[in-house]
């Protein structure tokens, strides 16, 4: 990881860290409440792939937009959700975000320009074309970013919204977040590329590959595919190579077929402990800030708890409310 | 008044949205000639032949602030893009808590009578209906194709224009003057005494033929047009239900787990319509097979003028049975 700082100012790159660590403290406080059967369903943890959201929703103006994916607190948390909001919609209240109607697979903020996490794997991508073709239609000079996985880029809507995107000249950036497996799966045994960046070609964009726990590898190659989007140069495909720490779901019990060491060697290349070594190295910051920054993200994640348990759960009759829009 | 083909009553329909809503905007694999004229490429939209992806497109568009058009053209086409339409289009505002809506119009031709066989002959509407999140219509006449057209265009949720292929060149009576026809509404095509005959689309005027025939006969059949399928007209289902005690449902698709059986279910669920019921309810529908090419084949699968008056012989023949002492 050799990618050199972006130039961003010192506040900036710390923000960076302190979003990061707010997603992953986020998730280790919603793995443990799901345990403990306070959070219900399914939870699936971001942590590892923390700078693929960051470091993309950090080249995004409010006005931009996103579509998230089954794993998608980190995309939420990036792009400026509340928290509070978050929790209790994990929790099941009335003040979550869909109104306990959604969970932890369907968080969205049409507010900040996050259309959604999507529980069926590639469905969002083609969503989030027509927010890019809003974005073209809009002449604001928006842009619309699909984050999705490995297992996604093999199914038919990343074909089909590529080749639509790449005609229409569509600002999009499409963002593969390839952790090398679809639940299970290992990526080898599903695709025979070893790159799926390298599918850029086929559609006449272009395609690159970045080291996706590096965040300022993948914030500049957001910026110049955002650069190129608003432009009207259209879209562009990054390929994010980073790994799920975590078993695809927290479901106990979930068999987790990797490799061990395989685990271990990615935890060693963990994307916020080397922003925090860039950031100290530059002298952007010292053990007190850092202590702060823990202070901070804990603190407000300890208020989105406590707003949780405090709000009260939907009421049953409300299973029919917002059936049909007025 | 002034006539218009069943086509010339949707393309009116569309030109006057557009014309008074610019956020309107229409894609489909091939676009409609007097649209692109009027409104230019950026408005309509030529796409690839990826329903699974304009369809998804409509929907993030619509969450931004557009009211996108998405055209399938055979409904049959739209089967690809089942997720965008079940898993996205029908859900997405109820599971995000209703944040923002989802103003789309889909339009897909149903029916059959082309000699196109299976995969361009189909009248699955009950399998939408059968997902909660969509609102969806079936006009019979020009008349209700616009009005009904120019009501969903207008709603702020996803809503399927079925459009029935076999009256593509039918004409009726359309008004110069706008108007507009509630979602929801039933139509009383004919006003009868003896039975009531719940058709819809190419059946509505199959039924009022049939109907004409056996007045010489001294019998008066009311057909009912409920027009839209979601949400259904119960109330006026089970009003001329309620009046005649007796009830057919003609359906160009097949019976099983149909809109006939809603239809059936919804009659005999209550209690007042039930106690009113002289004669059990009678279906004419298409048989269940995928529909076939040889026009002897295909006129035998679906039901007719023919079929629909020995249904009605055969329900004012019935008795109820007296209930078990």
């Amino acid at each position: 990881m050799q990618t050199l700082s972006p130039n961003l100012p010192p506040e900036e790159q710390r923000e960076m860290l302190r979003r990061m660590l707010t997603i992953r403290r986020f998730e280790e406080r919603a793995s443990a409440d799901y345990l403990a059967g306070k959070i219900y369903g399914v939870v699936h943890c971001y942590i590892g792939e923390e700078a693929v959201a960051v470091g993309v929703c950090s080249a995004l103006g409010p006005g931009d937009r996103i579509i998230s994916t089954h794993r998608g607190h980190g995309h939420c948390i990036a792009k400026g959700a509340d928290l509070n909001r978050m929790m209790a919609e994990l929790y099941g209240r009335q003040t979550g975000y869909c109104k306990g109607k959604g969970g932890s697979m369907h968080i969205a903020d049409f507010g900040i320009g996050m259309l959604g996490a999507n529980g069926i794997v590639a469905g969002g991508l083609a969503i989030v074309t027509g927010a890019g073709l809003a974005a073209q239609m809009e002449s604001k000079g928006g842009v619309a970013v699909s984050f999705f996985g490995d297992g996604a880029a093999n199914a038919g809507p990343f074909h089909e919204c590529l080749n639509i995107a790449a005609t229409w000249k569509l600002p999009m950036l499409y963002v593969c977040e390839n952790n090398l497996y679809a639940a299970q799966t290992p990526a080898a045994a599903t695709h025979a590329l070893s790159d799926i960046a390298t599918r850029a070609a086929g559609y006449g964009i272009p395609g690159v590959v970045v080291d996706g726990n590096d965040i300022f590898a993948v914030y500049q190659a957001a910026n110049r595919a955002v650069d190129r989007a608003r432009s009207g140069g259209g879209p562009s495909l990054i390929e994010c190579k980073t790994y799920r720490w975590r078993a695809h779901t927290e479901r106990r019990g979930q068999p987790d077929l990797r490799d061990p060491a395989e685990v271990e060697a990615w935890k060693a290349k963990d994307p916020i402990a080397w922003l925090e070594q860039q950031l100290r190295e530059q002298g952007y910051l010292d053990d007190a800030g850092m202590g702060a920054i823990e202070r901070d993200v804990m603190s407000a994640l300890e208020a989105a708890v406590a707003f949780a348990e405090a709000s009260p759960f939907p009421l049953p009759e409300q299973a029919t409310d917002d059936a049909f829009a007025a | 008044m002034r006539e218009l083909t069943y086509n010339e009553a949707a393309i009116e329909a569309l030109v006057e949205e557009m014309r008074r809503d610019p956020k309107i905007f229409y894609m489909s694999t091939d676009p409609i000639g007097p649209l692109l004229k009027e409104f230019g490429a950026e408005r309509v939209r030529a796409t690839p032949i990826t329903e699974a992806a304009f369809t998804g497109m409509a929907i993030g568009a619509a969450g931004c602030g557009f009211r996108p058009i998405a055209d399938w053209r055979q409904v049959t086409f739209c089967f690809v893009a089942m997720d965008q339409i079940v898993n996205q289009a029908a859900k997405i505002h109820y599971m995000f808590g209703g944040q923002v809506h989802f103003p789309i119009l889909f339009r897909a031709a149903v029916g059959g009578g082309g000699q196109v066989a299976a995969q361009h002959s189909q009248s699955p509407y009950s399998m939408f209906m059968n997902v909660a999140g969509l609102k969806m219509f079936l006009p019979s006449t020009p008349y209700d194709m616009k009005g009904l057209l120019k009501t969903a265009i207008r709603d702020n949720n996803p809503v399927i224009s079925f459009e029935s292929s076999r009256l593509n060149t039918r004409k009726g009576p359309v008004p110069e003057e706008g108007y507009t026809i509630p979602l929801g509404k039933a139509d009383i095509k004919r006003d009868g005494n003896d039975v009531t005959v719940i058709a819809l689309a190419w059946l509505v005027h199959e039924a009022l033929a049939a109907a004409e025939e056996l007045a010489k006969e001294g019998i008066s059949v009311e057909v009912v047009d409920p027009r839209t399928l979601v949400p259904l007209d119960t109330e006026g289902i089970r009003r001329s239900v309620q009046k005649t005690g007796r009830l057919v449902i003609a359906d160009e698709a097949g019976p099983t787990a149909g809109f006939s059986a809603e239809v059936a279910a919804v009659v005999t669920e209550d209690a007042t319509t039930f106690a009113r019921l002289a004669a059990p309810v009678k279906r004419v529908c298409a048989l269940q097979v995928p529909i076939p090419y040889s026009p002897v084949l295909e006129n035998h699968v679906f039901p007719d003028r023919k079929r629909i008056i020995a249904g009605i012989r055969e329900v004012l023949q019935a008795r109820k049975p007296a209930a078990a002492a």
